[in-house]
C-alpha cells in the first residue's frame, strides 16, 4: 500500500452501502405456508443465465412430478422438471416475469391435482459420491443460483474444483429489505442446509465453510449454530446488517478482509460463494431424489394483507400466489425480487421462476415514486456506493450520449445495486441509466461483431467473384486453344488428305 | 488606451500565428484517415448512403462532408467508433435508429429466379434455380439491395425482432419526470 | 382489490428510497441558518428584517421570470427551495441596514446571472449568493460596507416596523450617527495608515456576536450550532468546514506569532467577518463543491488560506467570497483530478493484481 493509499484509506473508511429500513418482520415470523395447486403451471424454458434448456415433451404428453420435461442445452445452461404431475397442455410463449414484457418460451402443464412424484431413486449415501459425480447430479436436478443470479450451479461447482479453492463462503446475507425467505429457509431447514454445505464441500474440495448471516436474524443464526455444531468445519459468521452485504463481493470481503481484483472472482483468491437455498436444494436433489421444482418465496409489501413465505411451485402466476396472500389495495408496483435490485412486472400473469426470492405489492408511498429533478452534485451517491464510483458523473455523461465517458468512469465495475438511486434527493434514475448504457454498449459490441462478420462475407464474395471470373475466363481461354488445336489439326488432316490424293 | 489596443492587437496576432502553426503541425493526412474509416465500415458497400462504396463514404466522412451517421448498416456502433477516431462528439442517443432490420423471403411468392441472389453483397441468400431462397438471419446487413430485383416482391425489409436477451432498458427521460 | 395493473414503461430498481427530497435538504439547511438570522434581526432591528425578505423575494422573482422565460414550469424549481436559500445567504452578508435596492438588485443577480444562465440548479460553477455579493462589492462599495453598530430591536433608538421600512426602502435618514466599523475593515484602514495593530484601538472579539457586521454573519456561536446541526442531520460533512476553518486559522497563528503587530489573531480570523457562515453554509454549497472526500479537504483547506490571504494582503478587508469563488472555479479540476478508488482497483484505476494460487 502506498502512501497516497494510506491517506485514502484514513479519509475514506469501510463505508459502502446504505442502511434501509428491513421491513422483513413480520413476514420473516410467519410460518411457512403451501400455495395451494394452480390449475395450470407455465414453465419457462428460459429460468437461468445461458442458453435456454430444450424441450423434450409434446403436447398431450403425461408427466409426473420431477419428470425432467427440458433438457441442458450447451455447457451454460440448466435442466428444467416438471412442477406437478399433470398434461402438458401447450409449448409456447408465455409473458416472461421482466420489465420489458417480452414473451418467453414455457411448457404449460395442466395439473392433475395428484401431485404424483416420479420414482426418485437417491443416492443410498450421496455422501460417499465422487465430486464429479455430485456435480453432475446437480446439474441434472436443474438447480441454479436462487440467491437471484441463477446461475448453473453444477458449473460453478467444477469451476470452483478446478480453482483449487480452500473456502466455501455460504450467503445467508439476504440484505434486500422484505425478502425473508432465506431467513425462514435457515430457521426451519438448518440440517437440510448443513447436508447441502457437505455435499458442496465435497465437490469443490474446500477444506472449510462459512455461513454468513446478517445480524438482523438473531433466530436464523441460532438455527445454523445449532445445526453445525458437530461441524468444525462449517462456521456460522455474523455479518453487520448493510445493503448490499449479500453481493458476492461484499460479503467475501467482510467474511475474509480481502478485495475481488476488478477482473477476477472469489474463485481466484480461493473461494466460492453459493446462497443458502442453493445449498438446500442441492441437498433435497441428492439426498431426497427431489429436483427442484418449488421454491420459497417471500410475499410482502405495503399492499399484501397476509405476508409471508410461501412454498410455490415453479411455473405458478404471481397472480395466483398474490391471490392466495391477499391484496389490500392496488399495489402501486408489483416486484419479483428485492426492492433494492428486483424487476418491476409488467403485470401479474407471469410465472415464478427458479430465481424469484420474492413478490413484492408496494404501495406509491412505499415505492418512493415522486418525480425527478436535477442532480444538486450532493454528492450522496457518492458516498453510498459500495464500488467507489462517481454515480452522478457517469450518469450525466450517459445522459449526454457519451458513453465511453461513462465506461472511464467505472461504468463497467457497477453492480447496479440501487444504494445512488435509493440515496438521490433528486429522484434520478441512476440504475436506468446504468442499465441502460450497458445494455446499448452490449449492443453495440454485437452490432461491431455483426460487422465485421459482415466485411468477411463480402470479401469472400468478391473473392468468389474474381475466382469465378477466371476460372471462366480460363475455361473460355481453354476452349478457344482446343477449338484452335483442332482447327489446326483438321488443317493438318485435311492437308494431308489433300497429298494424300494429289500422291 | 493606445497601449491597450497595441497590447490586444498583439496578443490577437501572437494567438492567430500559434493557432495557424498548430493546424498545420498537427495535420493529419487524410489519406491515413480514410483508409482507417474505410477499415471500421462494414464494407459491403451497399450504396444506402449514397456513395457508390464504402470507401466513397469514408473519403467523404474524413473530410467532413458527410457525418459519421450516414451509413445505416453500421448503426451507432459505427458512429461511435468513427467519432472516436476523428475525436467529434455525436450524441447517438438522438438517432433515429429504428433497430436493425433484415430481407426475409415470403415463400408462397418466391420464384426462384436467383436474381436476388447476385445482388447480394454477402451471399446471405441461398436457393438455386427454381428454388425456393432463403436469407441467412445472421449474414444479412440489411442493406435492402436484393428488395429491389426481385420480381415478385417476395423479399421484404423486416425489423429484427427484440428478444429477451437483446433487449435494452430504455434512457431515461431527461427534464421530464421520470415516472408520473 | 385486483393485481390487474398494468406498468407501461419498464422502470428500473430500486423501487424503495430513502424519502429525502431537494426541498427537504433546502427547508434542514434553512432551519439551520435560523436561529443566526433570527439573532441578526434582533440585534440590527427592523431594517434586516426588511432587507431580508426583499432580498428573498428579489431572488425568487429572477428565478421566476427566467422559467418564464424558458417555458419551463415554475412550480417545481421555485418550490425546491433552493432560490429563497440563495437570497436567504445573500441577504445574510449584506449590510443589515443597506437600503432595499441593494438588496434587489442582489437577489436578481444572483438568480438570473449567476444561477440561470448557467442552466438552472445543478449547472452553476459559482455559488450565486456569493457571486451576487461580490458583485455588489465591486459595483457599490460604499453601500457594501455601511456597517451599522449594533442597535437591538427594543434599545432605545430602535427603529419600530415603519421607520424600520422607510429606512430599508429610502435609506437611513442619519447613517453617519450609528455608523461603526467592521472589525477587519477597521483593522485594514488602520494597517494602511500606518498604525498597526498592537496600537490600533479594535473592536472587542465577540462569540456571540454583539458587533457590527453583516446582517447574519455576526453570531459565531449560533452559525456554528447551525453547522453542527447539519452535520448531525447528514445534510453536509465535516470536511468542508473543518479544512477551511484549518486552513484560515492555521496561516493566522503562525502569522500573528511571527509578527503580532501586522497580522489579526487567529481567533480574531474565526470570529470575524463571514468565516463561520463560509465555512458550514457557503462553501458547503453542493452543487460548487467538490465531491469525494479528499477533494473536499482540498477545496476547504484552499478556501482558508485564500480567505486568510485576501484578508492580510488583498484590497479588500474581507475574503470569504473571493476564496470561495476562486475555490469554485477549482472544483471542476479537482474532481476530475481526485475521484474515489474503485472496489478492486488501485487508485489509477487498475485492477488489483491476482495472486498465485
Ligand atoms: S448502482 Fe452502481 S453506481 Fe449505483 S451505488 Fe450501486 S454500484 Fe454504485
Ligand atoms: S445523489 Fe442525486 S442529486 Fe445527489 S449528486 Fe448523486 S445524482 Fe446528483
Amino acid at each position: 500500500m502506498g502512501l497516497m493509499e494510506k491517506i485514502f484509506a484514513l479519509l475514506e473508511p469501510a463505508h459502502w452501502g446504505v442502511h434501509p429500513d428491513d421491513k422483513k418482520r413480520p413476514a420473516a415470523d410467519a410460518p411457512v405456508r403451501r400455495l395451494p395447486l394452480p390449475e395450470r403451471l407455465y414453465v419457462p424454458l428460459q429460468q437461468h443465465i445461458g442458453a435456454a434448456a430444450r424441450p423434450i415433451v409434446l403436447t398431450g404428453q403425461k408427466v409426473k412430478k420431477g419428470e425432467l420435461i427440458a433438457e441442458a442445452q450447451g455447457a451454460t445452461s440448466a435442466a428444467i422438471h416438471a412442477p406437478t404431475s399433470g398434461k402438458v397442455v401447450a409449448v409456447g410463449d408465455v409473458t416472461a416475469p421482466h420489465p420489458s414484457g417480452l414473451p418467453v418460451a414455457a411448457i404449460t402443464i395442466e395439473a392433475d391435482g395428484e401431485e404424483a412424484w416420479i420414482d426418485a431413486a437417491p443416492a443410498q449415501d450421496p455422501f460417499s459420491l465422487s465430486p464429479e459425480e455430485i456435480a453432475k447430479q446437480v446439474a441434472a436436478a436443474g438447480i441454479v443460483g436462487l440467491g437471484g443470479a441463477t446461475f448453473p450451479s453444477a458449473l460453478k461447482l467444477g469451476l470452483a474444483k478446478k480453482a483449487k479453492i480452500h473456502t466455501l463462503i455460504i450467503n445467508g446475507g439476504e440484505c434486500e429489505p422484505y425478502l425473508s425467505c432465506d431467513d425462514r429457509l435457515m430457521r426451519d431447514a438448518s440440517p437440510e442446509i448443513v447436508a447441502g454445505i457437505r455435499l458442496m464441500l465435497i465437490a469443490t474440495g474446500a477444506q472449510r465453510a462459512l455461513v454468513g448471516i446478517e445480524d438482523n436474524k438473531p433466530e436464523a443464526i441460532a438455527a445454523m449454530r445449532e445445526a453445525v455444531r458437530p461441524r468444525r468445519e462449517i462456521e456460522v459468521k455474523p455479518v453487520p446488517a448493510r445493503y448490499p452485504m449479500g453481493s458476492e463481493k461484499h460479503l467475501f470481503s467482510t467474511l475474509m478482509g480481502q478485495e475481488v481484483p476488478a477482473d477476477g472472482r472469489t474463485t481466484d483468491l480461493g473461494a466460492l460463494v453459493h446462497n443458502v437455498g442453493t445449498a438446500h436444494a442441492v441437498y433435497q436433489a441428492l439426498g431426497k431424489g427431489r429436483p427442484l421444482v418449488e421454491r420459497l418465496v417471500t410475499v410482502n409489501g405495503g399492499a399484501v394483507a397476509f405476508p409471508g413465505n410461501l412454498l410455490v411451485p415453479i411455473g405458478a402466476l404471481v397472480e395466483d400466489v398474490l391471490a392466495f396472500a391477499g391484496l389490500k389495495e392496488t399495489p402501486a408496483r408489483l416486484v419479483m425480487g428485492g426492492p433494492m435490485m428486483g424487476s418491476l412486472l409488467p403485470h401479474a400473469r407471469v410465472p415464478i421462476i427458479k430465481g424469484s426470492s420474492g413478490i413484492l405489492a408496494l404501495t406509491a408511498q412505499e415505492a418512493g415514486i415522486a418525480p425527478a429533478g436535477p442532480c444538486i452534485r450532493c454528492s450522496s451517491c457518492v458516498r453510498a456506493c459500495p464500488i467507489g464510483l462517481l454515480p452522478l458523473e457517469m450518469a450525466a455523461r450517459i445522459a449526454a450520449g457519451a458513453l465511453s465517458a461513462a465506461v472511464d468512469y467505472g461504468l463497467k465495475d457497477c453492480i447496479a445495486c440501487g444504494c445512488c438511486a435509493y440515496v438521490c434527493p433528486s429522484r434520478i434514475p441512476l440504475v436506468q441509466y446504468f442499465n441502460h448504457a450497458k445494455g446499448e454498449l452490449a449492443a453495440q459490441a454485437r452490432a461491431q461483431l455483426r460487422n465485421e462478420a459482415a466485411k468477411r462475407l463480402a470479401a469472400a464474395r468478391a473473392e468468389r467473384l474474381e475466382r469465378e471470373a477466371k476460372e471462366k475466363a480460363e475455361a473460355a481461354a481453354r476452349r478457344k486453344a482446343e477449338r484452335m488445336a483442332q482447327k489446326a489439326a483438321e488443317a493438318a488432316a485435311a492437308a494431308a488428305k489433300q497429298a494424300e490424293e494429289v500422291a | 488606451m493606445i497601449a491597450a489596443i497595441l497590447s490586444l492587437t498583439l496578443l490577437g496576432l501572437v494567438l492567430g500565428f500559434g493557432l495557424g502553426f498548430a493546424a498545420r503541425k498537427f495535420h493529419v493526412e487524410t489519406d491515413a484517415k480514410v483508409a482507417e474509416i474505410e477499415a471500421l465500415m462494414p464494407g459491403s458497400n451497399c450504396g444506402q448512403c449514397g456513395f457508390p462504396g464504402c470507401a466513397g463514404a469514408a473519403a467523404a466522412i474524413a473530410d467532413g462532408s458527410a457525418p459519421p451517421t450516414i451509413c445505416p448498416p453500421g448503426g451507432k456502433a459505427l458512429v461511435e467508433a468513427i467519432a472516436k477516431l476523428l475525436g467529434l462528439s455525436v450524441d447517438t442517443s438522438a438517432l433515429a435508429d429504428e433497430g436493425p432490420k433484415i430481407a426475409v423471403v415470403q415463400e408462397e411468392i418466391c420464384i426462384g429466379c436467383c436474381r436476388c441472389l447476385k445482388e447480394c453483397p454477402t451471399d446471405a441468400i441461398i436457393g438455386a434455380a427454381k428454388q425456393i431462397h432463403s436469407v441467412l438471419r445472421e449474414a444479412c446487413t440489411g442493406c435492402a439491395k436484393c428488395v429491389a430485383r426481385c420480381p415478385t416482391e417476395a423479399l421484404r425489409m423486416e425489423p429484427v425482432p427484440v428478444t429477451l436477451q437483446h433487449w435494452v432498458w430504455p434512457k431515461p427521460e431527461r427534464g421530464a419526470p421520470a415516472w408520473a | 382489490m385486483s393485481a390487474g395493473l398494468a406498468t407501461t414503461v419498464p422502470l428500473a430498481s430500486p423501487h424503495a428510497h430513502a424519502g429525502s427530497s431537494v426541498s427537504w435538504v433546502m427547508a434542514k439547511v434553512m432551519l439551520a441558518l435560523t436561529p443566526a438570522t433570527l439573532y441578526g434581526f434582533w440585534l440590527y432591528g427592523w431594517p434586516a428584517v426588511h432587507l431580508w425578505w426583499i432580498t428573498i423575494a428579489a431572488a425568487l422573482l429572477g428565478e421566476a421570470f427566467c422559467l418564464r422565460l424558458m417555458r419551463r414550469p415554475l412550480r417545481p424549481a421555485l418550490f425546491d427551495g433552493s432560490a429563497a436559500l440563495t437570497g436567504w445567504l445573500l441577504a445574510l452578508s449584506l449590510p443589515p441596514w443597506a437600503p432595499a435596492w441593494l438588496g434587489v438588485l442582489g437577489g436578481l443577480f444572483a438568480t438570473i446571472v449567476a444561477k440561470q444562465l448557467f442552466g438552472g440548479l445543478g449547472q452553476n460553477l459559482f455559488n450565486p449568493a456569493m457571486v451576487a455579493r461580490v458583485a455588489l462589492l465591486v459595483s457599490f462599495p460604499v453601500a457594501m460596507t455601511q456597517w451599522i453598530a449594533p442597535v437591538p430591536l427594543g434599545s432605545a433608538g430602535a427603529p419600530d416596523f415603519a421607520e424600520g421600512l422607510r429606512i430599508t426602502l429610502a435609506g437611513a435618514p442619519s447613517l453617519d450617527a450609528i455608523a461603526s466599523a467592521s472589525l477587519l475593515g477597521h483593522a485594514k484602514t488602520e494597517l494602511s495608515r500606518g498604525v498597526d495593530l498592537l496600537q490600533a484601538n479594535l473592536p472587542a472579539l465577540s462569540f456571540v456576536g454583539e458587533r457590527a457586521g453583516s446582517l447574519g454573519e455576526t453570531s459565531a456561536l449560533l452559525l456554528l450550532l447551525g453547522g453542527i446541526a447539519l452535520i448531525l442531520m447528514r445534510i453536509i460533512t465535516w470536511h468542508i468546514p473543518a479544512a477551511m476553518l484549518v486552513g484560515l486559522a492555521l496561516p493566522a497563528l503562525i502569522a500573528h506569532a511571527l509578527d503580532p503587530a501586522r497580522h489579526l489573531s487567529a481567533a480574531t480570523h474565526l470570529l470575524s467577518g463571514a468565516a463561520m457562515l463560509g465555512a458550514f453554509f457557503i462553501a458547503t454549497d453542493y452543487v460548487t463543491s467538490p465531491n469525494t472526500r479528499l477533494g473536499q479537504l482540498i477545496f476547504g483547506l484552499g478556501c482558508g488560506l485564500l480567505t486568510w490571504l485576501i484578508r492580510s494582503y488583498g484590497g479588500y478587508p474581507e475574503g470569504v467570497a473571493f476564496a470561495v469563488l476562486l475555490m469554485n472555479a477549482a472544483t471542476p479540476a479537482i474532481d476530475r483530478l481526485i475521484r474515489p478508488r474503485i472496489y478492486g482497483r488501485d487508485l489509477k484505476g487498475r485492477p488489483l493484481e491476482i495472486p498465485e494460487a
